[in-house]
């Protein structure tokens, strides 16, 4: 069985764990072996977009020690996955570790890249009997080139019906620590960006990235708006258990 | 906190929650999103088209003296000068010295931003010397004694309407909503200017090397007039505006274009070198370049962030950033608004009082997919921040957090301990209602958004449970 270690974001462990455990269920269910290398902790992406780059460097150092026997690694987020391939490379440029570095990224992958490209499945037999609108995670989309990924796989949950939001690829307005910084910007940003997964009728708003749904959700709840946010991992670990006669039809 | 900071903040706030700026802006977006879609689509392949400007960029930027240099010798062979200004001060006092000489009372401006930057209008103003903006977005915001909105459309944030109010009340006679009527109203205020001027000075979109040209471009022919009936033009223009030959306009004036606007390109595209030559029948008598540096060649020292000076000035990163669709480019209060703007603007007016332009971003990164020339920009952002953080004020809380941070991610033991106790003082908090109050510790995120649910168990725990430690 090929092996694949979780790269669970310090926030996602903390604050949305189901996240985690869902992707980790899809994983083995298309037949990976799956670790949780537990002295894991944070990628040093809030230091490092802070600027605090002397602070984050120790991180991205211990990272690479802890990721360092894993041959294929993936995150629940387009963001820390970018912090890992295209960041680290710059970061720890004058690091003992900047050959690891620039490789670490080659074998780190976003959660639907890793599906599409590296298990090469689309089809994870989900069930998700709902209307779903996927933002384009800034992130994922503008660093990891992911646009096609998470909708092809979204197309083959049972149920699903995938409505397209307008200007689906602008900013939530999250940005880390932007959003408190700013919050009067990053809230006005994501009140765009819920204003507009409105207009597409979804009852679920999804993404690659858990930050992301954080920021929609929090707005769309001080809103009093009846839409949810769902990571896609977790649509795509829903399953109904099947009824022995549809099994018996399926054996046929 | 510096007070430019602080300047910031309030303003922000206040455009933020402004929701008719907020549609205005939405507006004029939608339809230039729709026209830049459009101008892509005239490339054979957009994408090569953008690597081949940013190759011809580099290459300009990077042997900047050799360029300027031949430039200089190509004008001065026609009789033209050139004036190299180190600082904006430099600048504006050529232009004030070369005004009093000829005694100069009116001055026809076509849009300059160099010009914005050196504050050059309220210098010659001073001098008691009538400056006229003649690019018609100019000169709206000129009659509102505002700066410009917008390094390439000034007045997108205004409404017919307003406009209509503002003729109204300041040229007198006028009293329509008639966008043709407006414009004629316009028209004959500034042809009274071109005629009365004794000097026209304009900007430059390009600097073109090998002929010591300045090419210049407009929607509203305001430039040419401004270049043929003064008998003085001053050029006034930074260094970094220089490409190497005349060929390279053939991809640059559409790339300009459609980014700028999404036209396929600009309605006039002038090229001027020099006075008016024996036997020729237009052109001032005097030819003015000021090429000006002002801390450009910091940037260029500088091999990380060189690449900013590639910069057309098209404007297509303040169109695609959703934060200054928010605040508006006054907001900003630096001439170079947008994600140029805060790039650009610690370097040329210090990383200290500029430096919260860089961290009031997401870094999306929209800024940096429609860059004509592929400036990094957003990447720049977090570089600043970097520079910001090494060498200049940072609030030493926040510095202190930051190393809290690293110490408690340092160990996993730490990190999941320092998570279960800041998640039960956050339960033990808001189980006593001070969710939204000021003893929040999410109060920075509560205040806009709801705080996000608190699940029993961390991933590490539940992981544990389920699989033994594996």
């Amino acid at each position: 069985m090929p092996k694949v270690a979780l790269f669970i974001p310090c926030f996602v462990d903390q604050l949305m764990p189901q996240v985690g455990l869902d992707m980790a269920a899809v994983l083995r269910r298309v037949g990976y072996e799956v670790a949780f290398p537990e002295e894991q902790t944070c990628c040093g992406q809030p230091g490092f977009n802070s600027g605090y780059w002397n602070d984050a460097r120790p991180l991205a150092e211990r990272f690479l020690r802890v990721f360092r026997d894993c041959e294929l690694i993936v995150a629940p987020s387009g963001s820390c996955t970018t912090m890992v391939r295209v960041f680290y490379p710059q970061l720890l440029a004058d690091s003992p570790l900047a050959g690891e570095a620039t490789q670490i990224g080659k074998r780190t992958f976003e959660f639907s890249e890793f599906m599409v490209a590296v298990a090469k499945v689309t089809d994870v037999g989900a069930d998700f009997p709902h209307k779903v609108t996927y933002h384009d995670a800034c992130h994922a989309l503008r660093e990891l080139h992911l646009k096609h990924e998470p909708r092809k796989l979204l197309a083959r949950v049972r149920g699903l019906e995938l409505v397209e939001m307008p200007f689906s690829e602008e900013c939530c307005g999250f940005g880390g620590t932007f959003s408190t910084k700013f919050g009067m910007i990053s809230s006005a940003m994501g009140d765009t960006k819920a204003g507009n997964a409105a207009k597409s009728g979804a009852e679920y708003v999804t993404s690659t990235d858990p930050s992301c749904l954080m920021q929609i959700d929090g707005i769309l709840r001080r809103r009093n708006s009846p839409i949810r946010t769902i990571h896609i991992a977790s649509i795509l670990a829903r399953t109904v258990p099947r009824s022995v006669g549809s099994m018996r039809r399926e054996a046929r | 906190m510096t007070t430019t900071a602080q300047e910031f903040l309030r303003r922000a706030a206040e455009k933020s929650a402004d929701i008719v700026h907020r549609q205005i802006i939405r507006k004029n977006m939608d339809t230039y999103e729709e026209a830049v879609a459009q101008s892509r689509g005239r490339f054979q392949n957009w994408q090569s088209a953008r690597e081949r400007c940013q190759a011809i960029k580099r290459d300009a930027v990077e042997h900047l003296d050799h360029y300027l240099e031949r430039f200089e010798a190509a004008v001065q062979a026609r009789g033209g000068k050139v004036f190299w200004a180190e600082t904006g001060e430099q600048a504006r006092q050529y232009v004030l010295d070369l005004a009093a000489k000829h005694n100069v009372r009116t001055i026809t401006k076509s849009k300059s931003m160099v010009a914005e930057e050196i504050h050059l209008t309220p210098a010659l103003e001073e001098k008691g010397i009538a400056v006229f903006e003649t690019d018609l977005g100019e000169f709206i915001v000129q009659l509102r004694n505002e700066p410009p909105y917008h390094i390439v459309t000034p007045a997108m944030h205004l409404t017919r309407a307003q406009i209509a109010e503002l003729f109204k009340e300041k040229l007198g006679g006028i009293d329509t909503d008639d966008p043709v009527e407006l414009v004629a109203a316009a028209r004959v205020a500034l042809r009274r200017a071109f005629f009365s001027a004794e000097m026209g000075i304009t900007g430059a979109n390009f600097l073109v090397a090998d002929l010591g040209l300045v090419a210049i471009t407009t929607n509203e022919g305001n430039a040419d007039l401004g270049v043929t009936l003064p008998k003085i033009h001053v050029v006034i223009t930074g260094i970094e505006k220089i490409i190497p030959r005349l060929q390279d306009l053939a991809l640059f004036w559409p790339m300009l274009a459609g980014s700028g606007t999404g036209q396929p390109i600009t309605v006039y595209n002038t090229l001027v070198g020099g006075p008016r030559g024996a036997g020729e029948c237009a052109g001032p008598e005097e030819f003015h370049v000021i090429l000006l540096d002002n801390g450009r060649t910091d940037l260029l020292a500088d091999p990380e962030q060189r690449e900013v000076l590639h910069c057309i000035r098209c404007g297509a990163c303040l169109n695609a950033c959703p934060v200054y669709r928010n605040i508006g480019g006054h907001t900003y209060n630096t001439t170079y608004s947008g994600p140029i703007g805060s790039v650009l603007t610690p370097h040329l007016r210090g990383l200290n009082q500029f430096q919260h332009l860089s961290y009031a971003s997401s870094l999306c990164g929209a800024c940096a997919e429609v860059c004509p020339v592929k400036i990094d920009l957003h990447h720049h952002l977090l570089e600043n921040r970097r520079n910001a953080v090494n060498s200049a004020d940072r609030p030493v809380s926040e510095r202190f957090a930051f190393k809290m941070w690293k110490w408690a991610m340092g160990g996993a033991g730490r990190f999941a301990f320092a998570g279960a106790a800041g998640k039960l003082a956050l339960r033990t908090l808001y189980a006593l209602g001070m969710q939204g109050t000021a003893l929040d510790p999410l109060g920075a995120w509560t205040k806009f958004r709801a705080a996000p649910p608190l699940p029993g168990k961390s991933f590490r725990a539940q992981w544990k449970e389920q699989n033994g430690g594996r």
